[in-house]
């Protein structure tokens, strides 16, 4: 036997109303012992699928239409749930995405393992346990013998996928399904897993399917890779063949559309197999557009000037003040934005760059600090109808395209909201008319406005985002993380649609990102954040080239190395 | 996937609608529904279908008295469910009554949903100390059994008004006093969804845009509470039709003179042990048809907007 793993036509539909869907299009694969196999694709393309079809736990009412799948000799695509079972737990052990989900919160880690061992295994207690300290020791647990009497909770969400894939290999199987499994952690604790998963997976002979939507993930472990699109499979091979001479056209356009970290291109690859072709929208005449009116007159060199802000979150709340806790989110930060400049904000989860954004914009209020946008001191309690005005100016564009929108809205009533609130144009037909040109200079057909949020894609609904904060017409955009919810091919175009916007409207750009090459494309100056407080400030080239921070240079060390396989 | 929306009217896009194929893909639903549709057409319009009106002392006659259903030994034809002590037709009278009952449900329902979303998404979105005020009055309120609550208020309203007073208003004081039971809970759900939507980023895109409070409550959270809103109305409905029969059957609810459906449950009981069944037994069996069936509809409502069973 050859294979551990072998999937062929496999074929996966989800009856709807509406009709078959075909998840999986006739994919056929195979994983040998030893082996890590990247399935790659962006969503919906069905990666998951083929994931949960091996191991039978396919979301109703999806079910498998044709094909086979061969695990070590014998057939489980049609065995009963029972039977299933037994193998999912001793020969098959699945990683999924979100470690605060897959642990259960009320069992210790100890009792958690020594469970699916007495079960998978049949071994008595105590030997379990002692299975149980050498899981965790296996997987680079510090301690094995003290942290078995720990809750989830009192793990990092690192050291929480640690003890996912521990129990994934509780069972001593011969195949793991790893589903995501650096998706909802940070790059730095990314690289870690990703090595573990490899070393495991070469120690035990393990076969390994690595489901990710990350080019990146899979350059730094698979040996092959499976491209997926639309449920097909269009590319197969060595990782490096693959990534380095692609030979269906959308894996072409997939990798190129991947930012690189390491020069600053004009514009971004677009990737021309999905979406079509881009063209760069532009407005005919913008400096005489209702966009460019209301310009301020008075002309200042910083647009956003922020000094030793802080602010904080009680954690614990109590009546004496020692036994508080508070989380210094943002903690004496001090920039100054220039006006027309891309400033860059970059920091891993829980840095404080969003609440430093939020408090900018006027979100949140701050501690102590100060802060003043074109001169004027917002904060100050006298002369609101001012700040009021200056607030204006500053618009923000959010992360997640599904919450940012409301969905009992049409696009033409979200987008002139703002226009009508302010009655920043002379009658209601221009409003209109207003509302038709920001649609359509943000790269959106004509027809959307009469529709709701929820008949649009995430790239789609960003685009209404920024119609929106457009409609403000502001001087200053603020963007938190706008392309991190979205396909890489969705994120190219929207990139580039902020670039060409900031370039024609003249606008000062707040950047925030955890995406080191994005922030490098899109940025002139960048700050780096941790724990609340700015490492370094410097020119974008300068910081990547050559970093003086150390936290800067481990993140940078961090970046995914996608150059080794660039030609 | 559908593509071509623009050429779709509003009727296809309304059957298109994810609710409404749910709802004609569960029998359940659309029998409940269909009941409930029923009883309510039917009793609004009782002058027109009761065969007679028992309000009318014309239409009455006491030698009519206490006739058994129809189809029983001594019953008559001409009154199909009998006819109650004084010589009224228990068909016509379930009728009338129903209307009252159904009446004081919905009126009910609206002030307390009025009250208690009003009161939950102001405690909801401002939070700290306006939250902590209205959700301790309703977390009091709501440790106190509702109908010992209804009948405190009923009370008072009864004793506030002038004797003469007391029967033509005895009606709106039954509806405040349950609508005022009622506002605890839409307050709490109304509060847990303002929770939850004002965090959401298009909240913050409309605080910066620079609305002001009271237009982001109205334009943005409202709309986006009402789903769970909605449900708890249709429970509370049947809740409010159940609260005001056990008023009025206890003497404290409709008087007897504009009967609801409660009121009639009262007066037959009086007559349960002389054998005159019919005149307690079939206001009962309308009530529980028509409470059954709108809790049907609310539980399916429950199912059906809840996003995730969907």
């Amino acid at each position: 036997m050859n294979n551990l793993l072998e999937i062929n036509n496999l074929s996966v539909d989800f009856p709807s109303r509406r009709g078959q869907v075909t998840a999986v299009n006739k994919v056929s694969i195979s994983v040998a012992k030893g082996e890590v196999l990247g399935l790659v694709g962006e969503s919906g393309a069905g990666k998951s699928t083929v994931g949960n079809s091996v191991i039978n736990l396919l979301e109703p009412p999806g079910y498998i239409s044709g094909g086979e799948i061969i695990f070590d000799g014998t057939r489980i695509d049609q065995m009963s749930n029972e039977e299933m079972r037994k193998i999912r737990g001793a020969k098959i052990g699945t990683i999924f995405q979100d470690p605060q989900t897959s642990l259960n919160p009320l069992m210790t880690i100890g009792k958690q393992l020594s469970e699916t061992l007495v079960e998978t295994l049949k071994i008595s207690g105590s030997s379990a346990r002692q299975k149980s300290v050498e899981l965790l020791d296996s997987v680079g647990i510090p301690n094995p013998v003290q942290r078995l009497n720990a809750y989830p909770h009192q793990f990092s969400g690192g050291m929480r996928q640690r003890v996912v894939i521990a129990l994934a290999l509780a069972g001593d199987p011969d195949l793991v399904i790893a589903d995501e499994p650096t998706t909802a952690l940070d790059v730095s604790i990314q690289k870690q897993i990703l090595d573990l998963i490899k070393s495991l997976c070469k120690q035990r002979n393990l076969g390994v399917i690595i489901v990710t939507h990350d080019i990146g993930v899979i350059a730094e472990i698979a040996d092959r890779v499976a491209v997926m699109y639309n449920g097909q499979l269009v590319e197969e091979g060595k990782v490096k063949q693959v990534l380095q001479k692609p030979k269906h056209e959308y894996t072409k356009s997939l990798i190129s559309a991947v930012p690189s970290g390491d020069q600053k291109l004009d514009r971004f690859t677009v990737v021309d197999y999905i979406d079509g072709s881009e063209e760069k929208v532009t407005l005919t005449n913008v400096s005489e557009h209702w966009l460019s009116q209301n310009k301020s007159s008075q002309t200042h060199n910083t647009a956003i000037t922020v000094k030793n802000l802080s602010i904080e979150f009680s954690i614990k709340q109590a009546l004496l003040r020692k036994n508080r806790l508070v989380l210094k989110a943002v903690d004496d930060v001090s920039i100054d934005i220039q006006t027309g400049e891309s400033f860059g904000l970059v920091g891993e989860s829980g840095s404080g760059k969003s609440t430093l954004a939020r408090l900018i914009a006027g979100l949140y209020t701050p501690k102590s600090g100060d802060i003043n946008i074109f001169g004027h001191d917002v904060l100050q309690r006298s002369q609101k109808a001012k700040t009021s005005l200056i607030r204006r100016k500053m618009q923000m564009i959010f992360q997640d395209p599904y919450s940012s929108l409301n969905s009992r809205m049409t696009v033409e009533d979200i987008v002139s909201e703002p226009i009508r609130f302010h009655r920043s144009t002379a009658n209601s037909n221009e409003t209109s008319k207003v509302v038709k040109d920001l649609i359509a200079f943000v790269g959106m057909p004509i027809s959307s406005i009469k529709k709701y949020p929820h008949e649009f894609s995430g790239g789609q609904r960003q685009r209404i985002s920024i119609a929106r904060a457009l409609a403000s017409r502001p001087e200053i955009l603020i963007c938190d993380e706008p392309t991190s919810a979205l396909d890489v091919s969705v994120q190219a175009n929207i990139l580039n649609l902020l670039k060409d916007l900031q370039e024609e409207l003249s606008l000062t750009m707040l950047f925030i990102s955890h995406d080191l090459p994005v922030i490098r494309q899109m940025c002139d100056r960048v700050a780096v954040m941790q724990n609340g407080k700015i490492c370094e400030i410097a020119e974008t080239d300068k910081l990547f080239d050559h970093p003086e921070h150390e936290y800067s240079k481990h993140l940078l060390g961090l970046m995914p190395r996608m150059d080794l396989f660039r030609l | 996937m559908v593509k071509s929306n623009q050429t779709r009217s509003r009727w296809q896009r309304f059957l298109d609608n994810d609710i409404v194929y749910s709802f004609f893909t569960t029998p359940g639903a659309i029998i409940a529904a269909s009941i409930t549709l029923i009883a309510i057409t039917a009793t609004f319009a009782a002058p027109l279908i009761a065969p007679y009106n028992p309000f009318d002392p014309a239409q009455i006659s006491l030698w009519d008295g206490k006739l058994p259903p129809a189809w029983t030994d001594g019953g008559s034809s001409a009154y199909l469910l009998g006819t109650d002590n004084q010589g009224r037709d228990m068909l016509s009278t379930i009728l009338y009554g129903g209307r009252i009952s159904i009446l004081v449900g919905i009126a009910a329902v609206f002030l307390g949903m009025l009250l208690g979303v009003t009161l939950g998404v102001i405690s909801g979105y401002f939070g700290g100390l306006t939250d902590t005020i209205i959700m301790r009055i309703a977390d009091v309120q709501l440790t106190i059994p509702g109908i010992l609550v209804a009948i405190l208020i009923n009370g008072i309203g009864r004793a506030a008004l002038p004797l003469e007073l007391r029967e033509e208003f005895a009606i709106y004081v039954v509806i405040v006093a349950i609508g005022l039971t009622d506002w605890p809970q839409f307050a709490r759900v109304a509060r847990g969804a303002t929770l939850v939507e004002a965090e959401k980023e298009y909240v913050q895109a409309a605080k910066l845009i620079g609305l002001p409070k009271f237009t982001i409550i109205l334009r943005h959270i409202l709309p986006n509470t009402l789903r769970p809103v909605l449900v708890i109305a249709t429970i509370g409905l049947a809740l409010a039709i159940i609260a005001e029969a056990t008023l009025s059957f206890l003497g404290q609810g409709i008087p007897p003179t504009t009967p609801s459906l409660g009121t009639l449950i009262r007066v037959g009981n009086e007559f349960l042990f002389s054998g005159l069944w019919w005149i307690t037994f079939f206001p009962a069996i309308a009530l529980i048809i028509l409470v059954f069936s709108v809790n049907l509809l609310g539980d399916w409502m429950r199912d059906a907007l809840n996003p995730k069973l969907r």
